[in-house]
């Protein structure tokens, strides 16, 4: 056994795979416990947040100590975000209608172009071939442009409850900073929020692990079903043999994706939940592992060992368990491995066609991804949305069949390189 | 030639009962699910509708069109009936259309989708894991983790990455649809131009998942092959490298051939998922709207052509199969 292990873990392939799996299964674990939000909590207002840090605005202006950093870039990068080139680009446009010479204007020098537009800008005048929507992008574009080189700080005003009057309680100069870890409020979205306002980091660090259990749980019904099955086959063979390969054969030929959506269908919505879709999956992926079963068993059968067994007068129970397992114990784990990677695989699919798991109780992979779907995120670009998500079960699949790979170059000599 | 036979009666016989059984889980399936299809025409024809004996006559009146009264092993034999003169009944969610009229829209556009696809899959993968196992080298060590990391994706994640990069950043081609959404199908240039430009996304996103997972097997049993003492043999003989690859491709081709047919059901499944992501309008869309609108005459239909289509091209390669590996002919002669 010990021997076994060495030799597993000599496999290069074996090794990254297992690590990579170990790394996902680790964050799974340990991230709820330093940042334990509720997953399914809807925090954002409003769909796909973009990814970034989030400071709480009202109290960056009132309740933190204001420092003054005379930065040289600062002025030229705040007019830049509100100022882009396409905007640019749409002045020069405007310019050039109304009559300025092409020559003259150039969407580099802002100080020059915004003169150039305060000057000769009227929203009253109309040039010709411009739709009403890019008049009224004209309009608002002015209006943001209004005062947007000056260098006068904002006031702060509050409301006086009592007179309803607005009351000076501050100002906040142009130079001024606030210190991101003496804001009481700021909460970081590494991935954004998704189009209910959750969170997606922590939504995909809990629907991950959602994701192993239902693949854990599939691979180990599937696995059970067909190391039994294949056992009673090979081993005990006739009537046995020709009953069970008949359901075998059978449910090789109907498609395994028939079966599933059929039976999550008639389970129902209200039903379906992360173990109940598991066991549906385990339920309806047995087959291989039944065929590679029996087709070991039966090439073990007659060995001498099994043979002296059955004189000295074992049960079948006990010949099973310690003459035949042992022999495919290597096979049946990689048919595990692969039943669990497939099992991920089959949730998402389901997911994604609306037969998942109840979307209120759990996240998973599949589900993510569908409501991602649903909503258009990779049309909108919002990859936060959904590229993480592919990544995950990309990557889980992956060092799965790394392992497997790996655990087959080491068993099955053939292949070794 | 008896052999031959056979082994095509041995395997028309299975097709068979494989699709009665199929049959029977489709029809059985979704009518164990709690709910009334009735009540969910109802409650869209009834808007509006004050009269209360007018409600329960048009509910008597659907179900006694669906024939929901009688007992289920009843309602089977109609059914088989009606299936067997190409009528599946209406469609729940598009009523009035009918499941026949529903399947007859898009059931062309999932067999050109995705037949030439895994065709093309198919092969490409099987050249590409012959090669990796031949040459071995830098080829190998790029190709064999290029392709265990395409067959470990999904085939909806493949789809997703090529939309975004093709369709979405660099706008090479559309992002839905199997055609332009301002276009009535006819016979132009310019329809068949759309229908093609559409068409690459959805079909490469099926191929590369295939090539993953073939090139792999073909790699195994290739190297496999390399090392089996006729290849040492011919070598020894003096024969051409050229020749030698030939019977190694030969004989490390035939596991490859039963491994599609068993696969094909998985390689189906996850290429309807492709179509829902490029909301192409074969039978992926069509089943991926009836689940949405609980549409269960329409989703058994579907499904049981699905499982046609997975029979009749798993038939189709196992005949081939039949032919091309002579062992067959042999071992069913001699039992």
């Amino acid at each position: 056994m010990k021997h076994t292990l060495q030799q597993v873990f000599h496999s290069g392939r074996f090794v990254v795979g297992f690590s990579v799996f170990m790394v996902v299964l680790l964050i799974v674990i340990i991230y709820p416990l330093i940042l334990p939000y509720p997953p399914l909590e809807i925090i954002g207002q409003g769909t796909f947040f973009p990814p970034g840090i989030y400071v709480n605005v009202y109290d960056s202006i009132g309740f933190t100590t204001h420092y003054t950093l005379m930065l040289d870039e600062a002025a030229a990068k705040r007019i830049a975000s509100k100022l882009n080139e396409e905007d640019r680009l749409a002045i020069k446009e405007w310019l050039v209608a109304s009559g300025v010479p092409e020559d003259e204007i150039d969407t580099t020098d802002t100080e020059r172009l915004l003169d150039q537009w305060a000057n000769n800008y009227d929203a009253k005048v109309k040039i010709p071939g411009m739709t009403n929507a890019q008049r009224n992008y004209y309009i608002r574009l002015d209006a943001s442009l209004e005062g947007i080189l000056s260098t006068e700080g904002a006031i702060i005003a509050a409301k006086n409850p009592d007179t309803g009057a607005l009351e000076e309680k501050g100002t906040v100069e142009q130079p001024d900073y606030a210190n991101v870890g003496e804001v009481p409020n700021v909460r970081v979205l590494p991935l954004g929020t998704d189009n209910f306002g959750r969170d997606v980091l922590t939504e995909l660090v809990r629907a991950t692990g959602v994701s192993l259990l239902i693949g854990f749980v599939a691979g180990i019904v599937a696995t059970s079903i067909g190391l039994t099955l294949g056992l009673l086959a090979g081993y005990v063979g006739g009537l046995m043999d020709d009953g069970i390969m008949f359901v075998t054969n059978l449910f090789t030929v109907i498609p395994t994706i028939v079966l599933l959506i059929l039976i999550s269908f008639s389970i129902g919505q209200e039903r379906r939940g992360a173990v109940t879709i598991a066991v549906v999956i385990g339920v309806t992926s047995w087959v291989w592992t039944t065929r590679a079963v029996r087709a070991q068993v039966i090439s073990l059968r007659n060995r001498d060992h099994v043979n002296l067994s059955k004189l000295s007068g074992h049960s079948i129970f006990h010949i099973i368990l310690a003459d035949i397992l042992p022999y495919i114990a290597s096979y049946v784990v990689m048919a595990l491995i692969l039943q669990i990677s497939l099992g991920i695989l089959a949730e998402a699919g389901l997911s994604i066609l609306g037969l998942g798991p109840r979307t209120t109780e759990v996240p998973t992979l599949g589900l993510m991804m569908y409501w991602g779907m649903i909503y258009q995120a990779q049309i909108l670009g919002k990859w936060w949305a959904y590229f993480p998500v592919v990544i995950v079960i990309a990557l889980i699949s992956f060092s799965l069949n790394l392992m497997n790979t790996g655990l087959d170059q080491v068993f099955n000599p053939a292949l070794r390189d | 030639l008896k052999g031959y036979s056979r082994y095509f009666g041995g395997k028309m016989a299975w097709f068979l009962v494989t699709l009665v059984f199929a049959f029977i889980l489709n029809f059985m399936l979704p009518r164990l699910m709690p709910g009334d299809p009735v009540a969910a025409i109802l409650s869209r024809m009834a808007q509006g509708m004050s009269d209360a004996s007018g409600v329960q006559a048009t509910y008597e009146h659907y179900t006694e069109l669906f024939g929901l009264d009688r007992p289920m092993l009843q309602q089977f034999f109609i059914y088989v009936n009606n299936v067997l003169h190409g009528d599946f009944g209406f469609s729940i969610a598009q009523y009035p259309r009918t499941v026949t009229d529903v399947i007859a829209s898009s059931i062309w556009w999932t067999v050109i989708l995705q037949l030439p696809a895994i065709v093309v899959g198919w092969l490409i993968g099987n050249f590409l894991g012959a090669l990796a196992a031949y040459r071995r080298g830098v080829f190998d060590k790029v190709l064999m983790p290029a392709s265990l990391f395409a067959s470990s994706l999904p085939a909806f994640g493949m789809a997703i990455i090529l939309l975004v990069v093709f369709a979405v950043t660099l706008e090479w081609f559309p992002t839905s649809g199997g055609y332009g959404f301002d276009m009535i199908p006819n016979l132009s240039w310019e329809f068949i131009w759309s229908v093609i430009v559409h068409y690459q996304l959805p079909f490469w996103s099926i191929v590369l998942i295939i090539i993953g997972g073939q090139a792999i097997g073909m790699r195994s049993m290739a190297i496999y092959e390399l090392n089996a003492d006729y290849v040492k043999y011919s070598r020894f003989m003096g024969i051409k490298d050229r020749k030698i690859l030939r019977y190694v491709f030969r004989n490390a081709m035939l596991p490859q051939i039963t491994g599609l047919a068993l696969a094909i059901g998985t390689i189906v499944g996850g290429a309807l998922v492709a179509e829902i992501i490029f909301n192409y309008p074969g039978l992926g869309s069509t089943i991926f709207t009836a689940i949405l609108g609980g549409d269960y005459p329409l989703i058994s239909a579907v499904m049981l052509i699905i499982t046609l289509m997975v029979l009749i091209t798993t038939f189709i390669i196992e005949i081939l199969y039949g032919f091309i590996d002579p062992r067959i002919k042999t071992a069913q002669a001699e039992a």
